[in-house]
């Protein structure tokens, strides 16, 4: 028989992990569309009575954004214009009965190939804090998400919170850009989403442009980012783009679209978002 | 593992003891009995199950009850306010935005909580909000411009006697979806019913053997008993007398992936406690033929071993010399086009019950064919057909896919073997593997036409995978040579329907029983000889639109209601402007391209060639209730409106009055299926003439002549002849057993004729026509098509009710955006609601609906059918835009983003001034 726990705090809730393994449950919004038709049989641990997992908080030189944060709660939280891409992707993520209960980290531990969180928490250099009874780690995105439904997740962790560092430069700016066979509720063609801080000269300091659905898991596009630093934040940033920039993706034939035609379409979205980020006020 | 959770629901507090992983909508429907709340796919991917959760939508098919713990439900049973329907409900009503109501109580909870948020929103916020919530009947349009619309009075009057006919009258039944009353196939299960399950195949082709049984007994003590294809009296199926190819469960051998293999009959939770590996069914898989080219190949695999070369049927049509004309013409075009599989994608999956009732069995089940169902299920188990009663619930979305068998052999069996009632409700990946969809279709035509761009010959082959099973194959290959011309007049024509067996599901009916994916043919074939003419193209169409005295392909010289050319006509003002704001878009620049492209169609309503009677009859009590029985299943449509419309106004009583019975095989006669757009104009005659005869029967009673007038007063008749007045006391005539005293009965059978070897005859009694436009833009770079407008043009004969007609218009624009740009059925790939796409809220294009009545002499007050004609341009006019737009012709559907990309790339670059 399928067990259930609920606890209200995150230390019970970590002795359970110590205890024996349990499938962790938030929104929900993965585990019950993997078991139409089959048995409920999993040991679930419930994690959505730990209060002390909800709200957005800024610290001092980072955002907190704890584990039972929604696509919602995001919408719906006051964060600078760094967040306006991950923002997006809330907004187009399932519709809005999947926001209102899915989580960020729920997409973060789930792993699909096509999760629009990843790309976007690449280009925001977030790290992910996974907390066992005995130790708290910290570990960046690239590190967490290992592949296709694989990360690095312990049986005994929990993903308690990701953190968002505060980027040096006073400006910084977000986009996502997501391409899909419909309007709502579609999953990814390809996704692209790009981060630029930018110096008090109108130079970029730092960006960080991260592709999805276009590989085992979303990748950050170094060669782009190196590419793009020192040059001025101005309309026509695309144009800094090239395919070869693109070469680390390793996109697949499916359903959504052939691997050639997802090749081609990243380079047209990471030209676009950075073209629209660069056109930002 | 259970446990006792309270929560709120609907203002009550309620505490259920059960396993907290258990989905909130399964809490809602079986243990609080709010079947309100329905069940598309238990995947979030439809958002069907919608309430609201502390006042936000969420899907209550992902929520664990442990989650609802101390927190405050919504159900569409709470939105009525004091037994009045909410502003938000009467604005649904008045605008028609219910058709079948599947998906109606999730779209008014995603419309609640934007509307507590935000009082009067914008079209985009409407479109977000709604965004989750799939629906396949309406277009969505309806049910955006109801939320938009929340605020304005209601202003419900009731048309009076004679004048229903034309009005813009709410659905009688609309009310109850609303309120979520409706029963549908899952809703009015009892609660001591077993359940089935079946078992499926996981492979394409394979042998199978069945073990030994008894461990998956012992393990389950709630397994009640597993039936195998040993235990149907006559395991064969199909909508056909002669071709019942299609096992109940399959024997031995399996011929498509989700064919049923064995049924497990038991408790519920018993039944979703097994594992299918737990089913000891050990297949030896086979080469697999899938799609055309296998399954036409030389020296082939059978896929059923009496059927050589794969070959269905093989039906054709000729009509003067096509070649040689062909020869002669001064422009000629030519082209292979191919469709995909598509999936009906009914939000309400295949559901019903059955029990016995000593030695008659009653099905409760979703269907578009209670007679049908009726028939085959007694020749399925040995009975006589009137030993099988069908009470149709309501019907969450059909199509055509649910003409076809599905749960209901299956339930009656195991209903009759056990002596309980039994239960079944496929999950949505059985349906979707399990079920009919449309033929995939390559169709190879020509057209030819003379210097000033008249048709002079079109020759077609058309072949059809007909997957595992008949079906309605041979209705689809015999249907498209007539319709090969399309709604044009063509001395010489030479068409070929056929289609081949494979190892996929079977392709059955779907709304145009293949005359849309032939559209998609001879629609660009048309573009291609304007364009080859330096003609417009909607100048062609309306040069060759066929017109009353014309003789089409199979030779029937049409005599009334042959309305392409006024449908043309009234798109020709917004064509030219639609062309030129293009034109005036596209000189902008940018990455996107805007076109506009036309589409025409013409269907033949009714069978094809074969009788398709339908028989209504209404009766006056002698308690004055007054009862129309109506054997007609409305899935949504609006038949059970439409048709009481027709027969009031035949009566010369006021629609208030009517009571309906529908679609009850014991009540009702046989008004033949919901299908192929007839039960407006066939039932819909039947009803007038069953109105009329009980008007003929009260006015000799009353000795009055035919302009007399009306009343019913309790059980007092009063009939007004000019200055006579006459009144019938119904409680002093005499009453049959079930208190009948007047009882007026009508029945029509539309003229047509068998089609001869050459595929020459009438067919049909009357066809239906139309125009559609569309806009899209196309990214070039992307290959994503956006469209932005369709103008939709119909002859509709008569519209008996205006706003059911937009409905089905709307509905059918909305299925045609999904054949042209994103639906396509992959067995094993796209068996659910996120893989396989249907178009959503913000998909849909503002749509115009041109009304055009061109009366049918036959048809009710001039009414003939609508329910197929909405579909079949959209997708030529889509495909004419992106060509419009691009250069490029699509020859594959669905134009998918790589697909249109690559084609981009493939072709030398956009055309730029195409008329």
């Amino acid at each position: 028989m399928a067990g259930y726990l609920r606890p209200n705090s995150v230390s019970e809730a970590l002795e359970a992990l110590r205890a024996r393994r349990w499938t962790v449950l938030a929104g929900g919004t993965d585990f019950y569309p993997e078991r139409v038709g089959k048995p409920l049989d999993d040991d679930v641990l419930d994690i959505t009575a730990l209060d002390a997992l909800r709200g957005i908080e800024a610290r001092s030189d980072h955002w907190r954004i704890p584990a039972l944060t929604t696509w919602s709660d995001l919408l719906a939280a006051d964060l600078p214009p760094l967040f306006d891409g991950l923002k997006r992707a809330a907004k187009e993520l399932g519709g809005v009965q999947i926001q209102n209960v899915a989580t960020l980290s729920g997409n973060l531990c789930n792993a699909s190939p096509a999760a629009d969180g990843v790309p976007c928490l690449l280009s925001l250099g977030a790290s992910v804090e996974l907390s066992a009874v005995d130790r708290v780690v910290s570990l960046p995105v690239a590190r967490f998400v290992l592949g296709n439904r694989a990360t690095a997740l312990g049986p005994d962790q929990l993903l308690t919170a990701i953190v968002v560092p505060k980027p040096k430069a006073r400006r910084a700016y977000g986009h996502f850009l997501k391409l899909g066979a419909r309007r709502y509720m579609v999953i990814s063609i390809a996704m692209v989403a790009a981060v630029a801080e930018v110096a008090d000269d109108g130079t970029i300091r730092a960006a960080r442009v991260a592709v999805g659905a276009c590989s085992a898991m979303a990748k950050r596009l170094p060669d782009l980012e190196a590419a793009l630093k020192d040059r001025r934040f101005a309309p026509g940033l695309g144009e800094a783009a090239v395919a070869a920039h693109l070469g680390s993706l390793a996109p697949i034939d499916d359903v959504r679209g052939s691997a050639t035609y997802r090749t081609d379409a990243a380079l047209t979205l990471v030209r676009r978002a950075l073209d629209e980020l660069g056109a930002r006020p | 593992m259970s446990a006792a959770t309270s929560f709120s629901v609907n203002g009550g507090t309620v505490r259920v003891t059960a396993p907290p992983l258990k989905r909130l909508a399964d809490v809602l429907r079986e243990d609080l009995g709010l079947t309100g709340t329905k069940i598309g796919c238990n995947a979030g991917d439809c958002g069907a199950c919608t309430v609201l959760l502390d006042g936000r939508q969420v899907c209550a098919c992902m929520v664990p009850l442990g989650q609802a713990a101390g927190r405050a439900v919504t159900t569409v049973e709470g939105l009525a306010e004091g037994g009045r329907l909410s502003a938000l409900q009467a604005a649904f009503q008045r605008h028609g935005a219910a058709q079948c109501g599947i998906c109606t109580p999730g779209m008014l909870l995603a419309a609640s909580d934007l509307l507590a948020r935000d009082a009067a929103p914008d079209e985009p916020a409407v479109m977000d909000a709604l965004g989750g919530v799939l629906c396949r009947c309406t277009g969505y349009r309806k049910i955006v411009e109801a939320v938009l619309d929340v605020a304005a009075p209601q202003a419900d009057s009731e048309p009076a006697a004679g004048s229903a006919v034309g009005a813009r009258l709410a659905k009688l039944d609309g009310m109850a979806m609303l309120t979520g009353a409706t029963r549908f196939g899952a809703d009015a299960i009892p609660a001591d019913a077993l359940w089935l399950r079946v078992v499926r195949s996981p492979h394409a082709a394979a042998r199978f053997a069945v073990g030994d049984l008894a461990p998956l007994y012992d393990a389950n003590p709630g397994l009640v008993r597993v039936l195998s294809a040993a235990d149907l009296p006559c395991n064969g199926f199909g909508v056909y007398p002669d071709l019942k190819d299609q096992p109940v469960l399959a024997d031995g051998v399996v011929r498509f992936r989700g064919e049923a293999v064995l049924a497990l009959v038991g408790e519920k939770t018993a039944l979703e406690a097994i594992a299918d590996e737990a089913v000891p069914v050990a297949y030896e898989p086979i080469a697999a033929v899938v799609g055309l080219d296998a399954a036409m190949a030389e020296g082939a695999p059978l896929v059923q071993a009496d059927k050589p070369g794969n070959l269905l049927i093989d039906g054709g049509l000729r009509k003067g010399d096509a070649e040689a004309a062909l020869g002669s013409c001064a422009a000629r075009a030519e082209g292979v086009f191919e469709t995909a599989f598509v999936e009906h994608a009914y939000i309400e999956p295949e559901a019903g019950w059955a029990r016995r009732l000593g030695k008659r069995l009653e099905l409760h089940v979703s269907t578009q064919s209670p007679y049908m169902d009726r028939d085959e299920t007694a020749n399925i188990l040995g009975l006589a057909p009137e030993q099988v009663r069908v009470l149709p619930s309501a019907c969450g979305g059909g199509f055509g896919g649910k003409l076809d068998l599905s749960v209901q052999p299956l339930i009656a069996l195991a209903a009759w073997l056990l002596e309980r009632p039994v239960a079944c409700v496929y999950q949505r990946p059985e349906s979707m593997a399990s079920s009919t969809k449309r033929h995939p279709a390559r169709i190879r035509a020509r057209f030819g036409c003379d210097a000033g761009g008249i048709l002079q010959a079109v020759t077609m082959n058309a072949d059809f995978d007909t997957g595992a099973y008949a079906s309605w194959g041979p209705t689809v290959a015999v249907r498209v040579p007539v319709h090969a011309t399309g709604p044009y007049h063509v001395p010489h024509v030479s068409a070929r329907g056929r289609a081949f067996f494979s190892n996929a599901p079977p392709a059955g009916a779907f709304r145009g029983f293949g005359v849309p994916q032939s559209a998609i043919a001879h629609e660009a074939l048309m573009d291609d000889l304007a364009a080859q003419l330096g003609l417009d193209r909607l100048a062609i169409r309306l040069r060759n639109a066929l017109r009353p005295g014309q003789a089409t392909a199979s030779g029937q010289v049409l005599q009334a209601s042959v309305g392409l050319a006024p449908c043309l006509e009234a798109l020709a003002p917004p064509w030219s402007a639609a062309l030129a704001d293009a034109a005036a878009f596209n000189k902008t620049g940018g990455a996107w391209r805007r076109g506009v492209g036309i589409g025409c169609m013409w269907y033949g309503i009714g069978n094809t060639g074969l009788p398709n009677p339908s028989t209504m009859a209404l009766a006056l009590g002698r308690d004055g209730a007054l009862t129309f029985y109506n054997g007609a299943v409305d899935i949504g449509q609006g038949s059970s409106t439409v048709l009481s419309q027709i027969c009031a106004d035949a009566l010369g009583l006021p629609l208030g009055h009517f009571q309906l019975v529908v679609g009850d095989t014991d009540l009702t006669a046989d008004a033949g299926k919901t299908s192929a757009s007839r039960q407006t104009f066939v039932s819909g005659k039947a009803a007038q003439l069953a109105g009329e005869d009980l008007r003929g029967q009260i006015l000799r009673l009353a000795n009055a002549g035919p302009d007399a007038e009306i009343a019913l007063d309790g059980t007092a008749l009063r009939v007004t002849d000019g200055a006579a007045r006459h009144v019938i006391e119904l409680d002093s005539l005499p009453a049959a057993a079930d208190g009948t005293v007047l009882r007026g009965e009508g029945s029509f059978d539309p003229p047509t004729t068998p089609l001869d070897d050459n595929g020459q005859g009438n067919p049909y009694a009357t066809y239906g026509f139309a125009a559609q436009l569309a806009v899209a833009d196309v990214d070039l770079a992307l290959g994503v098509t956006k469209v932005r407008k369709i103008v939709a043009a119909h002859d509709v004969g008569r519209a008996i009710n205006p706003i059911q007609v937009e409905g089905q218009i709307h509905g059918g624009i909305a299925q045609g955006l999904g054949l042209a740009l994103m639906e396509e059925y992959i067995p094993g790939q796209t068996e659910n609601l996120h893989d396989y796409l249907i178009p959503t809220v913000g998909d849909v294009p503002e749509i115009e609906v041109i009304v055009v009545e061109d009366a049918e002499p036959l048809g009710p007050f001039g009414a003939k059918g609508v329910g197929e004609p909405g579909l079949i341009p959209t997708a030529p006019a889509i495909l004419g835009a992106i060509r419009h737009a691009t250069g490029v012709r699509i020859a594959r559907v669905p134009a998918l983003p790589h697909r249109l990309r690559a084609a981009i790339l493939a072709q030398a670059g956009p055309e730029d001034d195409t008329p």
